[in-house]
């Protein structure tokens, strides 16, 4: 039985997105050539490997069903009307794969790649004495990062990360995308009244400043929702699709902060090419306002869009972990970066430090959003005719 | 001068208006005061005397924004939006939710810990950024250049969370060098006050160098430099002071658009620390679900930054005499 997240979809999309633009790269256009003077970009071809790793796990953490609940028969229990009962747990591809780091789990901390436990036990001896010392491990140098306190593998937990992070940093751009180019074309294209009211709008929303809105939405919606973990009775009954999802809602209000940049510089934008030859030319030809947008105005706004994507990429990851922090990102259930540093916090003033989860962290993050930065930068000046040709 | 800047102020008063029109609808009409009823009470003491008794105590027992028992000018100010939001106008915040404490009196007392870390963090962070930025473009296209280049990406790609707990861990627990949080009144706040600001300059030092690296390197390739040169002026004297005069009106922008901010600190930075400043009240009234200070300071917030581009706009004026009045 097959579960979607709302948040799974955004996934998909990317997905879509990266198939259109290889497709893209094939035939002539702005695409093709931005691609050929990427591919000379040595850094930024290692960055896309990551990134493209990265993503790879995110996409596996986001094909999951729902296994049917076996009898110790071996055969899956029925209810009374005949259908077959599935567990309230969805594990992903990724779960699956990884089940040998997921299910391995051990008593509490344990250093990266140790055999034994990290604090010490009363441990019976085989001559049948009693002594403390530091227990063996279940499954000794099997947790490349250590096991957390209650003895879950690190590593497997940065992993799941992997699929908040991507979401955010890549759903949160996708959602908004429609809507500044619609508002950003229409205000720049138009002018007037409509411009002013559109101006009024994003000034005013990104007078607030961004974390304070972002908390204030999330205080007033963001407590209810699927938050990783088990289904509720609530999603279980909806069966396949699950809307109500709680990253959904932190990608939708990241965005609404967000939103003002990128309708801004789309508005700029529309008002230069406005007065363009072509498109007065079009317009002398008695070519409709949509037509002329669909046909003339927004295939010249994509490269701003791209390289917004791009670069809000690795802030957008960046925020996710503190507002996990502040206690307003995702739940505790859904794995991330930002709820890893948090419980890491308190293990530094532990004597020894446990610094693995907090390394953990450190590590997925960085070899994320540096790959980001890096390829956000090379697909700017690929992009970006300015820069090509100084 | 003067009617420029009574202009721009005046521009400024619609969107003072929508930020609080904004709050009020966020803060009041989705997110009802029965449901702040029922947060601040807590699952278990909920039952609909005590939701209509918290909203009383609280000032709440009011239709949102129009109320049609009154007549002529009370259907609008006897509402919540009125008596709530209204007064915000004139910074009269009212009363928190929970303690029915004076969130402005509040904001008088917890500014000054704000202040004695971000202006620190600000002024020093400011000098450092540009003076690294400026060595970068004078040695362009060296390795110096590349690797410094590379070096603030780097930087900048590591979350502001690790510079503080690696900072307080190495700085403060191994080396013992500073306490790790806390403050103190006066002049005994100094030493729990410098390695937030060690931190925070830290932390900034790759995104603040990369943009100023920016804009001297836009700066260089203009006319007037290449000018500058062919008069046989040396590269010191070119970057130093024909590039370094013009490149600080962009710099303008980015900084002067902060300074009302550094009021409010930083959220993150002060709860870390545990400095009692605006970040920190603000943190912990939403931990604690307390609307009214969230309300007030989101309003506040939204307030700064309408003051800090109104500045923006006038240094512009002040620095650039390319920009008129009208």
């Amino acid at each position: 039985m097959p579960v979607i997240l709302a948040t799974d979809l955004i996934v998909y999309f990317l997905v879509a997105m990266i198939v259109y633009f290889i497709i893209g790269a094939g035939k002539e256009g702005t695409v093709k050539t931005a691609w050929s003077e990427l591919r000379k970009n040595r850094l930024a071809m290692v960055s896309m490997v990551f990134l493209a790793v990265y993503v790879m796990t995110a996409v596996m953490d986001c094909v999951r069903w729902r296994d049917p609940v076996l009898m110790t028969s071996g055969e899956a229990s029925r209810s009374t009307d005949g259908g077959v009962i599935y567990s309230p747990q969805a594990l992903s591809l990724l779960d699956r794969a990884a089940s040998k780091m997921r299910l391995n789990a051990e008593k509490t901390y344990s250093a990266p790649f140790s055999d034994h436990l990290f604090t010490k036990e009363p441990v019976e001896l085989p001559d049948g004495r009693v002594v403390r010392d530091y227990p063996k491990l279940k499954f000794p140098g099997t947790h490349w990062l250590g096991t957390d306190k209650v003895g879950n593998d690190v590593f497997f937990i940065a992993l799941k990360g992997v699929r908040t992070g991507i979401v955010i940093g890549a759903g949160t751009t996708i959602i908004i995308i429609p809507f500044a180019i619609f508002f950003g074309v229409v205000a720049g294209f138009h002018g007037g009244f409509i411009d002013d009211i559109v101006q009024y709008v994003y000034t005013t929303l990104s007078s607030i400043p961004g974390v304070l809105l972002i908390v204030a939405f999330m205080l007033l919606f963001g407590n209810s929702g699927y938050q990783g973990g088990l289904l509720s009775q609530k999603e279980v009954f909806l069966r396949i699709f699950v809307p109500n999802d709680r990253l959904f809602w932190l990608c939708l209000i990241l965005g609404i902060t967000s939103w003002t940049d990128l309708c801004r510089l789309i508005r700029g934008e529309t008002l230069k090419l406005r007065e363009l030859e072509y498109v007065q030319a079009s317009k002398a030809f008695g070519v409709s306002s949509p037509g002329i947008i669909y046909r003339h105005i927004v295939p010249n706004l994509m490269h701003l869009v791209l390289i917004t994507f791009v670069l809000q990429f690795s802030g957008l990851v960046l925020a996710e972990a503190v507002l996990s922090y502040i206690g307003i990102g995702v739940g505790p259930e859904m794995g991330s970066w930002g709820n890893m540093i948090n419980t890491a916090r308190l293990e530094l003033s532990r004597e020894p430090v446990v610094w693995w989860n907090l390394f953990g962290s450190f590590l997925f993050m960085f070899a994320l959003v540096l790959p980001a930065n890096i390829f956000g930068d090379a697909v700017r000046d690929a992009l970006d005719p300015r820069l090509r040709y100084r | 001068m003067l009617t420029y800047i009574i202009r721009r102020i005046l521009y400024a008063v619609p969107i003072v208006i929508g930020v609080n029109v904004l709050t009020a609808v966020l803060f009041f009409y989705v997110n009802t005061p029965d449901d702040m009823a029922r947060k601040t009470l807590g699952e278990k003491n909920v039952t609909p005397a005590a939701i209509e008794n918290w909203k009383r105590d609280h000032g709440y027992n009011l239709p949102t924004f129009l109320n049609a028992k009154e007549t002529g000018v009370s259907t609008v100010t006897q509402t919540i939006f009125f008596q709530k939001s209204v007064p915000l106008l004139w910074f009269d915040f009212g009363r928190s939710d929970r303690n029915n404490i004076d969130i402005g009196g509040e904001i008088k007392k917890r500014m000054w810990a704000s202040l004695a870390v971000s202006i620190p963090m600000f002024l020093i962070g400011i000098l450092i950024d540009l003076t690294f930025a400026m060595i970068l473009a004078y040695y362009r296209g060296t390795y110096l250049d590349i690797w410094g280049v590379v070096l603030a990406v780097i930087m900048m790609s590591v979350s502001t969370l690790f510079y503080i707990i690696g900072g307080q861990f190495v700085l403060g627990k191994v080396l013992k060098m500073f306490p790790v949080s806390g403050y103190d009144t006066g002049l005994y706040s100094v030493k729990f006050v410098i390695l937030p600001v060690i931190i925070g300059i830290i932390g900034g030092i790759g995104v603040g160098v990369r943009f100023y690296r920016t804009v001297f390197l836009e700066e260089i390739n203009k006319d007037y430099i290449r000018t500058a040169r062919a008069k046989g002026l040396s590269e010191a004297r070119v970057l130093f002071k024909h590039a370094l005069k013009n490149a600080m009106i962009p710099v303008l922008t980015n900084v002067v658009v902060s300074i009302p901010f550094l009021f409010y600190g930083s959220l993150i930075m002060e709860t870390f620390f545990a400095i009692p400043g605006l970040g920190n009240f603000t943190i912990d009234a939403i931990q604690s679900q307390d609307f009214a200070i969230v309300r007030s300071m989101v309003y506040l917030g939204s307030i700064l930054y309408i003051i800090g581009l109104i500045l923006t706009d006038i240094s512009y004026t002040l620095v650039d005499p390319r920009v008129r009045f009208e």
